[in-house]
């Protein structure tokens, strides 16, 4: 059960809603993109710069010793919010570093011609691209998940995909695009019967629900802290310990070895053997700060905040002309893609800034999803803790305006 | 009339405007009154894609000036592309490629030209500044 949240006290949390653009009140539906930030993140990275900084992993001074605990704390934190060990948290940029980490490490140690990798029509093209650069060097094969009209997966198809060469399965948790929510238990069960190991691309999916990657026994899974309102640069690759030892390292530097002579290096234990250089520090600890908001309104009444934005939002778009929704998935997160008549995306979302009003158009990175449904992008609002069901009336009036204007 | 002493008439007609919305239901007259390109011009030759909108451009030598024709799938970015055939068709490639764009900027237009807007516009400046160029070394190798 949810508990509604109180959202004008939580907006006081971000300073960035005070805006104004174009002369009008911010009303931000972007966050598929990227979330704003609450205090509580933006103060710890100044504090962190302000009062607390020193390299990490290195030093014997205080500084950096503490430094080094703040950040591994972090790591805990992380682990225990989705269920996994704190050694098989590997901190990467942002899902898109997760992702090409394991398509060229796990890739390059196992996959040969002939072998078969399974993803979907709905990928971000951050789980499609390193594929096609890993599948073109090791001669493996892409084999795609179709999706119906509604954009859910056709599960039959992908059962049919399934065989002993299939060696790698990486789908989306959640569409950004579509909002749908695949069903990936049922996607790593079967995978499993066949031996292939399954890469979950969670960017969607952890600022809006919880994940337990023991529960789904997922092998890995790949997210970015900025889409659950901490900080960019930062995100993580989830993997499991067995398979991480095997894998080899993905670069090669400071801070991932054992001991290096002049001819070679043994590498360190788990995580570090992942995690060459002087990663950001700031943003690491900040992202902590991050799982504590969402810890701390629960992520259960986010979601029922979110959907209930949804939910209105479609409602209220469904009344209008023309209306044509992208992704009507029978589970869906807050996520609403939309076209009107043949007005082209771009020049609503042009009028809608002017308004004040930041939705995302264009393809979303997901082009071959565009191609599914033959059109060129969509609209896309997307909904966030902070966001109001007047911002949807003012979103709404705004659309309805736009219209007026181009047609 | 000079390019400049175009781009000044714009300027003067878009000065008008106060509100935001006269300014763009403008340019969506300007878009939905340029004639733009048949079917087939819109081809793969002519393209200047953009990630939002698209952009389709040819250019014709008429008497020594260059016509530009172009078109797009996005109205505001075809009404844009209304006022840079307005300033650049029409012109010689010597003006064309030695003069300076500073009209859609003095208008209030400037984020259109931005990259991040990436609707094909910076393109299709870059593009007909190009064709302008290689039209006078033709024209100055015909001399
Ligand atoms: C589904 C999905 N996968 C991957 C990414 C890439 O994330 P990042 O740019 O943070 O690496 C995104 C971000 O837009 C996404 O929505």
């Amino acid at each position: 059960m949810s508990t509604p949240l109180n959202i004008s006290e939580i907006r006081k949390e971000f300073p960035i809603l005070e805006e104004k653009v174009n002369g009008k009140p911010l009303v931000y539906f972007d966050n598929a993109a990227s979330s704003q930030k609450p205090l509580s993140v933006i103060n710890t990275i100044s504090n962190y710069y302000l009062k607390e900084h020193a390299n990490i992993h290195r030093g014997v001074h205080s500084l950096s010793q503490k430094a080094t605990s703040r950040y591994e704390e972090v790591r805990d934190k992380l682990a225990h919010w989705i269920g996994a060990e704190s050694k098989e948290i590997i901190f990467t940029r942002g899902t898109t570093e997760a992702i090409n980490l394991f398509a060229s490490t796990y890739g390059s140690d196992n996959l040969k011609e002939g072998d078969e990798i399974i993803i979907s029509t709905l990928e971000h093209h951050s789980n499609m691209v390193p594929w096609h650069m890993w599948c073109k060097k090791t001669g493996a094969k892409l084999r795609i998940i179709p999706i119906n009209d509604k954009g859910e997966l056709e599960l039959d198809e992908y059962v049919k995909l399934l065989n002993d060469r299939t060696k790698i399965v990486s789908v989306a948790h959640i569409s950004n695009t579509l909002g749908t929510v695949n069903d990936v238990k049922f996607i790593i069960d079967k995978a499993h019967e066949f031996g292939a190991v399954v890469l979950l691309d969670g960017a969607q999916a952890l600022p809006h629900i919880k994940v337990d990657v023991k529960e789904l026994d997922v092998d890995f899974y790949a997210s970015s802290a900025h889409k659950m309102y901490g900080p960019t640069g930062i995100g993580f690759l989830y993997g499991k310990a067995e398979i991480l030892e095997k894998m080899t390292p993905y670069h090669g530097g400071g801070e991932m070895i054992k001991s290096v002579s002049l001819e070679e290096s043994t590498y360190a234990d788990l995580p570090f053997k992942f995690e060459a250089g002087t990663p950001s520090i700031a943003d690491t600890i900040a992202f902590g700060a991050a799982i504590d908001f969402l810890a701390k309104y629960g992520i259960e009444n986010i979601a029922a905040h979110e959907k209930m934005l949804h939910d209105y939002a479609t409602e209220e778009l469904k009344k209008m002309d023309g209306i044509r929704l992208i992704g009507t998935a029978d589970n869906k997160a807050g996520v609403v893609s939309f076209l009107i008549g043949d007005i082209h995306h771009y020049d609503l979302g042009v009028i809608l800034d002017q308004l004040g009003i930041a939705v995302r158009t264009g393809h979303h990175c997901t082009q071959p999803l565009m191609h599914r449904f033959q059109i060129s992008g969509t609209v896309r609002a997307s909904f966030a803790i902070y966001n109001t069901k007047e911002e949807v009336d003012v979103f709404i009036a705004g659309v309805k305006r736009a219209v007026k204007m181009l047609s | 009339m000079t390019i400049n002493e175009k781009q000044d008439e714009l300027i003067e007609e878009f000065s008008m405007f106060d509100e935001w919305m006269d300014k763009y239901e403008n340019i969506i007259d300007y878009g939905k009154s340029l004639k733009g390109l048949s079917d087939s011009d819109k081809n793969e030759d002519n393209i200047v894609r953009g990630c939002q909108s698209n952009v389709w451009l040819t250019a014709k030598v008429e008497d020594g000036k260059l016509i530009f024709d172009a078109d797009s799938d996005a109205i505001i970015t075809k009404g844009i592309i209304g006022l840079l055939l307005e300033i650049f068709s029409g012109q010689t490639p010597q003006d064309i490629a030695t003069t300076n764009l500073y009209a859609l900027e003095k208008i209030g237009l400037k984020e259109h030209l931005s990259p991040n807007r990436a609707n094909g516009l910076v393109s299709m400046v870059q593009k007909i500044k190009m064709t302008a160029l290689a039209y006078r070394a033709k024209q100055n190798q015909e001399k």
